[in-house]
């Protein structure tokens, strides 16, 4: 909202000066974002009377004008505006006029001698209209001081006002809060009931009385259809931030920035019968004044005539019977809508009103007809005509109850002392009710206050109207319970750490992403979309962190980088699930180019899915994940493998499959990984299990098997098999080539034996390495390595 | 000169000519081998008479023993400085870089997280975690923003299509979650990220929040001025911190305040930020996590953290935090 520092002096009755101003209502909970002059710092502007209009001999875009500014001299001054015409008004800088960082000078302009300048209104700082001369009004006195005759001398407040204070949204509820903040007191302009001089009246029905808690309408006949608004209103509007349009439009405007009450001024020849507050009905529908139509939605509030819709309730009117530059009797509606009755109806009609901005938020009930007088005294004194008397309706206005505010819970929740004494002021202040009961006041709301209903309420009025800078800062007290810690759990920063540790640099990127991505990182067809994405390439929840660390690598690439190993933590969205919605929380790397940075004693290979499956097993910890063969649409299927807990999928390992490399123009195959983190956060906590002080034995076993057997399912074979004296079954070597005949490849396993209680037989040894090899042959028809 | 005089001074000479433990062990056996020059003046001690013979074998026993005591020195000296040769040979360019993978690091956000929560932490308080998709009762309802009250436009909200969610635009769900599981007294810090329709120089659709709740008896406005206090003298490392209280509205705290922070002093001056938004939680939003708002109060209150890691590291651009640049990111570790 923006707010004309004069104007609100008028109403508040104060004087502060604007800096104060500002700071007393920022911390009055009414914030001042920008502090602005009406127009710019400069001298020497007056009214000038453009006398005649000249071509200038030496250039089309410019005229020479004459022009009588007051001075007792015609002067001639070159003009390059579109719009300058004989017999204007315009604002003229005079020869030693200081404009914001310059000086008007005498000079020539192509030849042409020019003796000051006419203005626009943003060479004025007033606006930032530029497309011509700033006209003023024929009436305007020439010679006059621009900044007298236009007001300049004003400061803009632009306030940032939160939903609960509708009772803000106007001059004088701004005025009437500040006198509350400062003790000071504020006078609205008087209303009084205008003389009734007709007897012409529409009738007025309210069938909707819980949304409309009454209606006031007035004709008015004999407008004349030529008045203007006069200029100290056009300047108040524009100050508030609203283009003038026609008197009476410009009244009802005016009206609600004076008062906050929103009003409708409908053309009286273009309705029929009476005024129905009503509910829409399926089907209906109105052509707005805006042009646009307004569909039926539930719950609609229409102001309706004999013929059917003529306004959206509290919303906006309706084309057919706005007003306009013929009318000449008009019929102002001043209503309290209910706000519950108007909220969400311009947003779900993708309107913009000041009405339903004010409505929804609450407007006083109890100034609703001395809004109607008000603009019913303007329209007379501006327009002329005649008033008929006010018809009147009612439905159901709000409730004004007490609350019960009780001083020790005041002081309590604030956290220091503030006396009752002050309390009972601030209340007064606020112009709220107040009786008081044993040890509590009894507080009744102003009708302007929406948001004030319980004890909280009202302990925030309080400091409020203190002070909020009077809060102390306290150190708390409270009882101190020592903190739950799981032993072996990791933290989240525990996982960051271990990844950065393994030369990997953690991002952040988007949840949402390409729903192509999606499909190429996922193969997911049902993920979770956005309605409203800010982007079409930010579409969808991701359910992987794949695609965002693809392309993160490429886009480093494409900054110059050589490698890179990068790591997030982040949630992904499952569309499908035994919940909807799941949304794991996982860790994702990716590797790309050499395993280790280029170092100059070894030339390093590019890293490959051991690099990455070495790098997850290491943040793993002390989880230990084993690893099956899998596909996945994103990885090679020969270089991919799932990764399992328990029973348990967590995740995903392997190269980028080509395709991917090659759509994502990537130089080079990057290797990763991904894991759910709630088991790497699990952790486990150790548990000591003896130290046998018994001689250890290693032995060796090397066999040929066919190339698809993997290590991974020997390994677990020879585990299950072996006795408990058997400690640890390692792959030492894989091998293809001379002596190992194609199709096959030769796998040797370290063998480490330790019993707890004695020394091991060399005939136990042998018995358990022909028990492993028998067990080879039997079930993988492996030949012994020769 | 005796004999046995010139084979030590002979033995010498050659055993100070050689280079080698292999040549010194030739020169040896001139004077000690089988044929060398003591062996034979040992074997000449039968041909002396038995006066003669022990002072003769005496002076070839002490010959003997010179002449080891001189191959053993001379051998010592010959392999330190075999040794010396061999360490100078293998000396290194100890300058050139080391063999390591490339240090990684974690994300500015991240640090400032854990920073945060380490300090909260300090005080009681634990961090708690929710999910982003979240349904409408946890993000607006139970805070009291209800459908079509214009506090909800104090958020543009992402919508899931085709269901009742949206992606939750602040942290305090997280606060009602743990509310309606435990009872006070309850301290927790969330943070996390959230999602707001907004995409400019410097707003970012997806930001990350840090808020925190105290729930216990009689905890009050006060004791939230003061424990923000703490935190931004703790955060920013600076004793001259305070933070000044603006009236406000969020629908989930009464009352409600705007946090600003004293940031700079310039000319005398103090300069405030805004940096978040607090109050005393609305006793309905107790009773929506079944607590009892006659016996017990509290206070939350809501950040930026990206706003606040900004601030910490002098970062100038919000978005520069997700754009993965690995020349801004480094920086960091």
């Amino acid at each position: 909202m923006k707010v004309s520092v004069k104007w609100l002096r008028e109403l508040a009755g104060a004087d502060l000066p604007v800096e104060r101003l500002a700071h007393v209502l920022t911390m009055g909970g009414l914030e001042v974002e920008e502090v602005a002059p009406a127009a710019a710092a400069f001298e020497r502007i007056v009214v000038g009377h453009v006398l005649g209009v000249a071509p200038h001999p030496n250039a089309d875009k410019l005229r020479v004008a004459e022009v009588d500014a007051g001075t007792g001299e015609r002067l001639q001054i070159v003009c390059g505006a579109p719009n300058v015409a004989q017999g204007q008004k315009v604002p003229c800088a005079l020869v030693g006029a200081k404009m914001p960082g310059f000086e008007i000078r005498q000079a020539k302009l192509r030849g042409v001698e020019s003796n000051g300048m006419l203005c626009s209104a943003r060479e004025l700082g007033m606006s930032d209209d530029h497309s011509g001369l700033l006209v003023l009004p024929d009436d305007a006195p020439v010679g006059q001081d621009i900044r007298e005759y236009l007001d300049l001398d004003d400061t803009v407040l632009t306030l940032k006002l939160t939903p609960n204070r509708g009772d803000c949204l106007s001059m004088f509820g701004i005025a009437r809060d500040l006198a509350a903040l400062t003790g000071g007191a504020a006078t609205l302009p008087e209303a009084a009931p205008v003389a009734v001089t007709i007897a012409d009246r529409r009738e007025v029905r309210i069938s909707a009385p819980a949304a409309c808690g009454h209606y006031f309408g007035r004709v008015i006949r004999g407008l004349d259809p030529k008045a203007a608004t006069p200029a100290w209103m056009t300047r108040r509007l524009e100050r508030a931030g609203l283009r003038p349009r026609s008197p009476l439009v410009d009244i009802t405007n005016y009206v609600m920035l004076e008062r906050g009450q929103p009003l409708h001024a409908f053309d009286n020849a273009k309705l029929a019968g009476t005024i129905d507050v009503r509910m829409a009905k399926p089907g209906e529908e109105l052509k707005l004044l805006t042009e646009q139509w307004a569909e039926y939605i539930p719950n609609l509030l229409l102001i309706t005539d004999g013929s059917g819709p003529v306004a959206l309730g509290g919303v906006m009117g309706g084309f057919e019977s706005m007003v306009t530059d013929s009318t000449t009797e008009v019929f102002f509606e001043a209503a309290w809508f209910a706000p519950e009755a108007i909220q969400g109806r311009a947003k779900a009609l993708q309107l913009t009103s000041d009405a339903a901005y004010r409505f929804e938020r609450g407007v006083d009930f109890a100034g609703t007809r001395a809004a109607l007088e008000r603009a019913t005294e303007l329209t007379l004194a501006i327009c002329g005509g005649q008033a008929g008397p006010v018809s009147e309706a009612h439905g159901t206005l709000p409730a004004r109850n007490p609350a019960r505010v009780r001083p020790a819970r005041v002081r309590a929740l604030l956290g220091y002392d503030v006396a009752d004494d002050f309390m009972a002021q601030a209340f007064a202040r606020l112009r709220c009710q107040v009786q008081g009961e044993s040890g509590a006041f009894l507080v009744t709301p102003p009708s302007w206050r929406f948001d004030l209903a319980i004890e909280e309420d009202f302990v925030e009025e309080v400091a409020r109207v203190h002070g909020y800078e009077h809060v102390p800062a306290v150190s708390p007290r409270s009882s101190l319970p020592m903190l739950a810690a799981q032993e072996g759990a990791r933290s989240r920063f525990d996982l960051k750490r271990a990844a950065a540790a393994l030369g990997y640099q953690e991002v952040i990127n988007y949840s949402f992403v390409s729903s192509l991505w999606e499909a190429d990182f996922a193969g997911n067809a049902v993920a979770v979309r956005l309605a409203n994405p800010i982007a079409s390439t930010m579409d969808v929840m991701r359910s992987t962190l794949l695609g965002g660390l693809v392309s993160a690598v490429k886009s480093n690439l494409n900054r110059g980088e050589e490698r890179a190993r990068l790591f997030e933590v982040g949630r992904c969205f499952l569309g499908e699930g035994p919940e909807p919605h799941e949304q794991p929380e996982r860790l994702a790397g990716i590797t790309y180019g050499t395993r280790l940075p280029e170092q100059w004693a070894d030339k390093t290979p590019a890293a490959d899915f051991y690099d990455a499956k070495g790098d997850l097993e290491a943040i793993a910890g002390p989880v230990k994940p084993e690893f099956r063969r899998a596909s996945h649409p994103a990885f090679h299927p020969g270089r991919c493998a799932r990764v399992w807990v328990g029973e348990r999928e967590v995740g995903v390992v392997g190269e980028l499959h080509p395709r991917l490399q090659q759509k994502y123009e990537l130089p080079l195959a990057p290797v990763i990984f991904e894991l759910d983190c709630d088991v790497l956060l699990a952790g486990r906590a150790p548990k000591f299990e003896g130290v046998s002080r018994m001689p250890v034995v290693r032995r060796d076993l090397a066999v040929v098997v066919a190339e698809e057997v993997s290590a991974g399912a020997i390994l677990e074979a020879i585990r299950g098999a072996v006795p408990a004296c058997v400690r640890e079954v390692e792959v030492f070597d894989q091998y293809r080539g001379k002596g190992v005949e194609n199709g096959r490849k030769s796998l040797a396993f370290r063998i480490v034996m330790q019993d707890t209680a004695r020394t091991l037989t060399d005939a136990e040894v042998e018995e358990i390495m022909q028990s492993i090899r028998h067990l080879l042959v039997e079930k993988y028809k492996a030949l012994p390595r020769t | 000169m005796h004999p046995t005089d010139t084979i030590v001074s002979d033995a010498q000479a050659a055993f100070d000519a050689v280079a080698t433990v292999a040549d010194l062990e030739q020169a040896k056996s001139r004077f000690l081998g089988k044929s060398g020059a003591l062996t034979e003046l040992l074997k000449g001690l039968g041909k002396l008479s038995a006066e003669e013979r022990p002072k003769a074998g005496a002076a070839i026993n002490e010959a003997k023993v010179r002449v080891e005591e001189l191959l053993a020195a001379r051998r010592d000296a010959i392999l330190a400085a075999e040794l010396d040769q061999r360490l100078a040979a293998e000396s290194v360019d100890v300058t050139l870089p080391g063999r390591r993978q490339a240090g990684g690091g974690l994300h500015p956000i991240s640090r400032a997280q854990e920073r945060i929560e380490k300090l909260f932490a300090s005080m009681g308080f634990a961090a708690a975690d929710g999910p982003e998709i979240e349904n409408d009762f946890y993000n607006f309802t139970a805070l009291r923003m209800f459908p079509d009250h214009p506090s909800r436009s104090m958020q543009d909200t992402f919508y899931v299509a085709d269901s009742d969610k949206v992606l939750r635009t602040h942290t305090s769900p997280v606060q009602i979650r743990h509310m309606q599981s435990h009872q006070p007294p309850i301290r927790i810090i969330c943070p996390g990220r959230v999602y707001r329709v907004d995409h400019d120089a410097t707003h970012s659709p997806m930001f990350h929040q840090i808020e925190g709740l105290w729930v216990d008896e009689g905890v009050s406005l006060a004791d939230l001025k003061g424990t923000l206090t703490q935190f931004f003298r703790a955060f920013f490392e600076r004793d001259d911190i305070n933070v000044r209280f603006r009236p406000s509205y969020f629908p989930f705290v009464e009352p409600g305040v705007e946090i600003d922070m004293e940031w700079e002093r310039k000319d005398g001056e103090v300069k405030y930020l805004e940096i978040g938004g607090a109050g005393v939680v609305h006793p309905d939003v107790l009773r929506n996590g079944n607590i009892d708002p006659e016996r017990y109060s509290g206070f939350a209150f809501g950040m930026g953290l990206d706003r606040l890691a900004m601030l910490k590291y002098g970062v100038n651009d919000l978005r520069l935090f997700f754009d993965s640049d690995l020349k801004f990111l480094r920086q960091f570790r």
